[in-house]
């Protein structure tokens, strides 16, 4: 009989239960390890605030006046997300693998699949928190308005943490060192801060279009967009209902790109270093 | 379902291994570093793998810890899989790495803390470093931390779960000879609280002196198998004495026994060394005969071969017999 037949039983939130145990532990260490790397964290805490500040800016008056609250938090989760968790995530992995650090995690009790996400949770929580503290903010001093629907933010938010881990893992795995990857992690990097954020995928006409729209980063923010505003990316107002329609594209896009890269995390992913 | 352990317990056996390849990279451009490689571990003994660099030993060993699967071949760790069943099997097995993989920026304790925080039961951690006499080091950054000391946080690691089963994968490389001393001590205590131990190693002496029983590996397979003195008794004992002038011109006792006389003079002193595969019966001919003519048997060294002399013999045989293949 195996485990996997057996319905959800006690045994099963017991092994989950465990399964977290371990994530948690191994996660509180990587959060020290994140802590003792200035570097890192001066680009992870700082990145995001001040590439939203200087976007902001850089915009002409007039169109700056219109600039809410909400766009400002959408663009900082997108950066939060891209700078925090998925580069920080491409470097901890490769340095971890050079040092055999992920092979010796992989002969205890962790699955893979733990290792991973220990070694991506404390760059997530610190981008969360950042995309917490700006929305604290937003709320108390920018006259942000209640997310129309919160429950797409925080769908769009997981997707989107997902992904962008899962690509980091697949990045890794093409990446033989740890300054090589500040080369490897370029093109999701650039890519998705380019399509999406900098240059809104509706805004790209033609067969490019539907290459931008197939993209993640899009994806999570025309969820954050329909939560915190309910109007689509196209700019139409819709109801709380209709939101969830509009949902269901981008879901589909950001779920079918956080199983390829699973898939392919789980087939390629390199443990060790080449021998 | 069977509970993990419970087939091992009916045979004695912890581990079984029955004609294991492990090919690495493709079927023709790969390589085949373990060629069918068969052999079992009994419970509550420890199991030394030998061999020169190259030889299989970690391939071998990472199949058995569950990291790899086999090419072919069965596997079996407490009566299972070990990479299938990684869930039921690794809560009973402690693992060091050949290297270790520890994160330099960590503190001895903070390692320990988030290894233990992995493992289904597991000792206090401050137990665990007492046990490798790191008890005052444990804020001390690993970077810090000596070669030999770092050696001990991997045993740490390895025995805080107390597992049932320990894969050493050459625990004492690199240590100076106080720790190595330190962690043998170790490994036999935990020997003596029932834990079976494989453990894989360069050096001859740690083999011979924790092992019940070994295996030498050369190029993928086992060449060699038995008790360390089993395999040492592979190559013929030694008997070394010098003659004076006097004595050397007297002719030898014939000794049917002896493998080989060999005779060197310098400074008209004779120095001998006979070859034997049976030491007993040799000796007494050559004491009887040095009695009966009042001989002096100057310096009289006489001893079994060591698991060494076996292993560097068959080294060189393995060698001829490449080198013989290489130029048919």
């Amino acid at each position: 009989m195996r485990l996997r037949a057996l319905p959800f039983t006690k045994r099963d939130r017991g092994l989950r239960r465990a399964g977290i145990r371990r994530v948690v532990s191994l996660g509180r260490a990587e959060a020290l390890l994140l802590r003792r790397n200035p570097m890192a964290l001066a680009v992870g805490l700082g990145m995001p605030l001040g590439l939203t500040a200087a976007l902001q800016v850089g915009q002409p008056a007039a169109a700056r006046a219109q600039v809410d609250a909400a766009d400002s938090i959408i663009l900082l989760a997108a950066f939060a997300l891209l700078s925090v968790l998925y580069y920080n995530l491409v470097t901890a992995l490769v340095a971890r693998r050079q040092d055999f650090v992920l092979k010796r995690l992989r002969a205890g009790e962790l699955t893979d699949e733990e290792v991973l996400a220990g070694s991506a949770l404390p760059a997530a929580a610190v981008a969360w928190g950042q995309i917490v503290i700006a929305t604290v903010a937003g709320f108390a001093f920018f006259r942000l308005d209640a997310p129309v629907n919160p429950v797409l933010v925080v769908t769009g938010l997981i997707l989107g943490t997902v992904v962008f881990a899962l690509l980091a893992a697949v990045v890794a795995t093409v990446t033989r060192s740890v300054e090589m990857a500040q080369l490897t992690a370029m093109p999701v990097l650039v890519l998705s801060a380019v399509v999406g954020v900098l240059v809104p995928a509706e805004d790209i006409s033609g067969p490019l279009h539907v290459l931008a729209q197939a993209l993640p980063m899009p994806q999570v923010l025309e969820l954050l967009h329909l939560g915190f505003t309910g109007s689509t990316s196209g700019g139409a107002s819709v109801d709380v209902t209709a939101t969830f329609g509009h949902a269901v594209t981008p879901v589909i896009v950001l779920l079918t790109w956080a199983g390829a890269a699973r898939w392919a995390t789980r087939r390629w992913f390199r443990w060790e270093p080449r021998g | 379902m069977t509970r993990p352990g419970s087939e091992a317990r009916g045979s004695g056996d912890v581990i079984e291994v029955r004609d294991l390849h492990r090919r690495y990279g493709g079927s023709r451009s790969g390589f085949e570093a373990v060629r069918g490689v068969t052999f079992s571990v009994r419970k509550g003994e420890l199991f030394a793998l030998l061999g020169t660099n190259g030889a299989g030993k970690t391939s071998t060993v990472e199949v058995l810890e569950g990291l790899a699967r086999p090419t072919s071949g069965s596997v079996r760790v407490l009566g299972r899989d070990p990479f299938a069943d990684r869930r039921q099997v690794r809560p009973h097995t402690g693992v060091v790495l050949q290297q270790g993989g520890l994160s330099a920026d960590l503190t001895v304790s903070e390692t320990l803390t988030m290894w233990a925080g992995t493992l289904t039961s597991s000792r206090p951690v401050q137990e665990a470093l007492d046990l490798v006499d790191l008890g005052g080091r444990g804020r001390v950054a690993v970077k810090q931390l000596s070669g030999g000391e770092r050696r001990r946080l991997d045993l740490a690691l390895a025995i805080v779960g107390r597992p049932t089963l320990l894969f050493l994968d050459e625990p004492t490389a690199g240590l100076d000879p106080e720790s190595r001393v330190a962690a043998w001590a170790l490994v036999r205590h935990l020997l003596d609280e029932g834990t079976t131990v494989l453990l894989t190693t360069h050096y001859l002496e740690e083999a011979a002196q924790l092992a019940d029983r070994l295996a030498i590996m050369h190029a993928g397979r086992i060449v060699r198998s038995g008790t360390p003195t089993g395999v040492a008794r592979t190559e013929p004992a030694r008997v070394t004495f010098a003659l004076d002038a006097t004595a050397a011109v007297l002719p030898l006792p014939q000794m049917p026994q002896a493998a080989s006389v060999s005779r060197e003079s310098r400074f008209g002193t004779s120095f001998v060394t006979i070859t034997t595969p049976d030491l007993q019966p040799t000796l007494a001919l050559l004491l009887s005969w040095a009695q009966d003519r009042g001989v002096l048997l100057r310096d009289l060294h006489a001893r079994p071969a060591s698991l060494e002399e076996a292993f560097l013999a068959l080294a060189a045989e393995t060698a001829g017999e490449a080198q013989r293949q290489g130029a048919a």
